[in-house]
Order: C-alpha cells, then structure tokens, then sequence
C-alpha cells in the first residue's frame, strides 16, 4: 500500500487539483502563496518529485532551517575539525554529510588526509559497536540531528555505559526544532503563508509540539509525509487554510504521527540532554534549543572530556547559506550558486549536505542548460 | 541524518531489543528500544539512524489513499 503513495498516475491526478487550487490562492493573494519546509528529507523529496518546478508561477515553495549539519554554526564546524586535528590519537565518528562540510581553514576530509583518524557511520549503535572492538582507541561521536536522531544517540550513551566501554564519547551538536521555528515565525521580514512540518520529528515531538505556529503566530501548518502523495497532500490541505483564511497545526501524517509523539523517545532524551543556549547557522544564538548532555553523564560528554578553545568564525565569505536557511532567497539567488560554489567545490554546508537546500537545487532543479 | 527509511519487520527479539526489517529488498537489523507498541512480521516501521523511532500505521495509509479518491471524485 506504502507504494501507492508513489504512484504517478495518482500523483498527476492530484496535482490536476493542486493547480487550480494554487491558481486561486494565488488570485485572493495577488502573487503566489509561499509555503516553507523545514525538513532536509522534504527538501529533497520536493527536489525529486519535481513538485517546484509544476506548481511555478501559482505557488513556491522554499527551504528553511531543516538541514542539520547545514544549521550547525560555522564555530561548531570549526571546533570538530580542531578535535580532529589536534587530536589524533582520537577516531572521530560522523554521519557521512559532515566530512565535506568546509569549516573556516579545513574540512573532516582534509584533516583525514593529514593523518586524523575519522570513520563514517550510518547509526550511532556503529559507533558503540566500533569502540567495543577498538578498546586501545578513544571514539568520540558527532551528534548532529534534531529530535529523530537525539534518541539514538542517547541510546548508544545508554549502550555504551551498560557494556562498561569507558572509550565512547558523544560530542551534542543536537538541536529542536520547535524554538527555531519560534524564532524563524517572529522574524518581521518573512513572508510566508504556511509551513510543512517535518513528519520524522513530530513523530517524536508529537503534533501539539507544533501547535503555537497557528496559535501564536497564526502560521497554517500541516505535519508531512515523505511520498510524493503525502507532500501534494500536505500542500493541498496548506492551500485549503489558506483558501478559507484558516491557521491550524494540521497533521496530514498520521500514519505516523500522534498528538503526543513517541513518549519513549521523549523521555529518553530528557533523561540524557538538557536543553541549552546555541548557536545556529542564519540565525545567530536561539536560547534553550540545543541539547548537551547532562552532568550525570559527563563521562561520556567529549566537550567535556576534550574540550577545544575555538571561537565563532563568521561563515564563508559570500556564502548565502543563512539566508537560504531563514528563507529569505532561494539557492539561486546567491551569487556564487552554481559559479564559484557547486557540489564538487562547495562554499558553505547547504552545497554540501545531500539534505542542503542548495545541493538539492543544484542536482534536481536547476536548469544547467541555460548557463 | 533525517532521512527516515520504512521498512517491513520480519523478524522481532524484545528481549534484545532488536527487529530485522526489510526496506526495498534489502534486510537490516534495527533497534526497537523506542518502540512502546506491541510488533509482529509483517507491521512496518520508519526507521532513523539504525533506530526504529515510529509504527506505521497502516489504515492511516489506507483511509489517506481513500480520502484522495474522495476528493478526486468530487465535482
């Protein structure tokens, strides 16, 4: 059944609907309704499906903060790459997306190149697994995610302690997403009609976590699935809102998604972070939305166990990345796209991250033809 | 990171807190730690980062794919 959900003939005669629809929102508005996800899967899928480029001209829809490694601020890049270098008695374990990402001299990649020791692991419970089998080696894994990945790092602290392994440690550059959307809705320059929330985290948060957008900021939102299918649905019933002058937090994903989330998960993250002052990318210091683990558990916490004196760099000179991920311009809008910063040669992490606005753009949308 | 992959269980061990899912034809063992609801073969798990985060519930799926019929047959 979950392929339906990817059926084109269904997909097409849905968007026969969407159009219209768009079309006269879009007529009521007097320009086309802007609707933002904030979901690097979203960001892709939308890529993917090819859904920008069908609803151009009645409807557009942009990026915001999603992305987590292109969120982590230019200072959190640089303190990893300093670990790294500095430290190579240590394996650095990451998720694959962060080895390009350029910090302010370096990159995970280069200083792998320079004799720094770094493996690339699908899931945190790998970097246990690999700690258990290299006890003469020092592990510190790099939590970057929002609440979908919080729990499983938690859950390898949890595994790491219960086998005895005193060779692990998680470096949180964990952050929430509900508080940046916060901040992102209180901004006065944006200019968005609804946003697409992110299924995967509200499966863990839960809908009500996602309330205040239409509440307080008077935001209509619907919780979205992943499928082609589930995102028409999502921008259908964001359209409908917007049609009727409605603002509500909508879940359009409950397949998955439940009023109040996954409680296990919830609590486990309680259990091992504490809520904490942090820097993002775009945004500059959001209060409360980062997760740092907690004092109890400050064996395990390599900001503790090694700490590296780095200060906040300014991010990459030209590097419109901030202003992608507030949703202030799209990825073609920055002067060095495509130009001076591509896949290949990226300039700032949204290039980087299969999961970033820009690479996304680059890969799926932009016409190379042209230029 | 985010991308969450659904998978089909096969096979479930409570007492060790794993599953072995099977997403596109390929077989992965999974853990089910946050996983409160009772599984057997055959449910269908989202899976993030090696870890099962969610059940999916498969009538949601179904009565979505109905009520888009509904709507396409609106008119």
């Amino acid at each position: 059944m979950l392929n339906k959900l990817r059926d084109p003939e269904l997909g097409k005669r849905i968007l026969a609907k969407l159009v219209p629809l768009a079309q006269e929102v879009a007529g009521h508005l007097g320009r086309p309704a802007i609707f933002m996800e904030v979901c690097g899967t979203h960001t892709m899928a939308i890529a993917r499906s090819g859904l920008r480029s069908l609803l151009a001209g009645s409807l557009e829809l942009r990026s915001g903060p999603g992305c987590p490694v292109c969120v982590t601020s230019q200072g959190d890049i640089d303190r990893v790459i300093a670990l790294a270098a500095a430290r190579h008695d240590l394996v650095i374990g990451t998720f694959g997306d962060m080895m390009r990402v350029p910090g302010t001299n370096s990159s995970l990649e280069q200083e792998r190149a320079r004799g720094a020791r770094v493996e690339i692991f699908y899931s945190p419970a790998e970097a246990v697994t690999f700690a258990a089998g290299h006890p003469q080696d020092e592990v510190v894994f790099l939590g970057v995610g929002f609440e979908t990945t919080a729990p499983a790092v938690a859950l390898s602290v949890a595994a790491a302690s219960s086998r005895g392994l005193e060779n692990y440690a998680v470096l949180s550059f964990h952050k929430t997403v509900p508080l940046v959307l916060e901040n992102l809705l209180s901004d006065p320059e944006l200019k968005i009609d609804g946003l697409l929330l992110p299924g995967h985290v509200c499966t863990v948060t839960g809908r009500r976590a996602f309330d205040f957008v239409a509440t307080k900021y008077n935001v209509p939102a619907v919780v979205a699935g992943f499928e082609p299918v589930d995102l028409m649905k999502a921008v259908y019933l964001l359209l409908k809102q917007v049609a009727g002058g409605r603002a509500e937090t909508v879940n359009g994903y409950p397949r998955l998604v439940r009023e109040e989330g996954n409680n296990k998960a919830k609590e486990i993250m309680r259990e091992y972070f504490e809520p904490v002052n942090v820097q993002w990318r775009g945004f500059g210091e959001v209060p409360q939305s980062g997760l740092a683990l907690r004092d109890s558990f400050s064996f395990y916490d390599a900001a503790v166990r090694f700490p590296v004196d780095v200060a906040e760099s300014p991010p990459p000179r030209g590097c419109a990345c901030g202003d992608v991920l507030k949703g202030k311009i799209v990825s073609s809008d920055c002067p060095l796209f495509a130009r001076k910063c591509t896949p290949l040669q990226p300039v700032g992490p949204c290039m980087v991250s299969t999961e970033g606005a820009c690479a996304a753009y680059y890969q799926y949308e932009w016409p190379k033809a042209e230029v | 990171m985010c991308l969450g992959i659904p998978g089909k269980v096969v096979e479930v061990n409570r007492s060790e807190s794993w599953a072995v899912v099977e997403s596109f034809g390929v077989r992965k063992k999974v853990d089910i730690a946050l996983i409160d609801e009772d599984l057997v073969p055959g449910d269908y798990l989202m899976v993030h980062a090696g870890y099962a985060i969610g059940k999916i519930n498969l009538e949601d799926a179904q009565i979505s794919l109905e009520l888009w019929e509904e709507i396409l047959h609106a008119e």
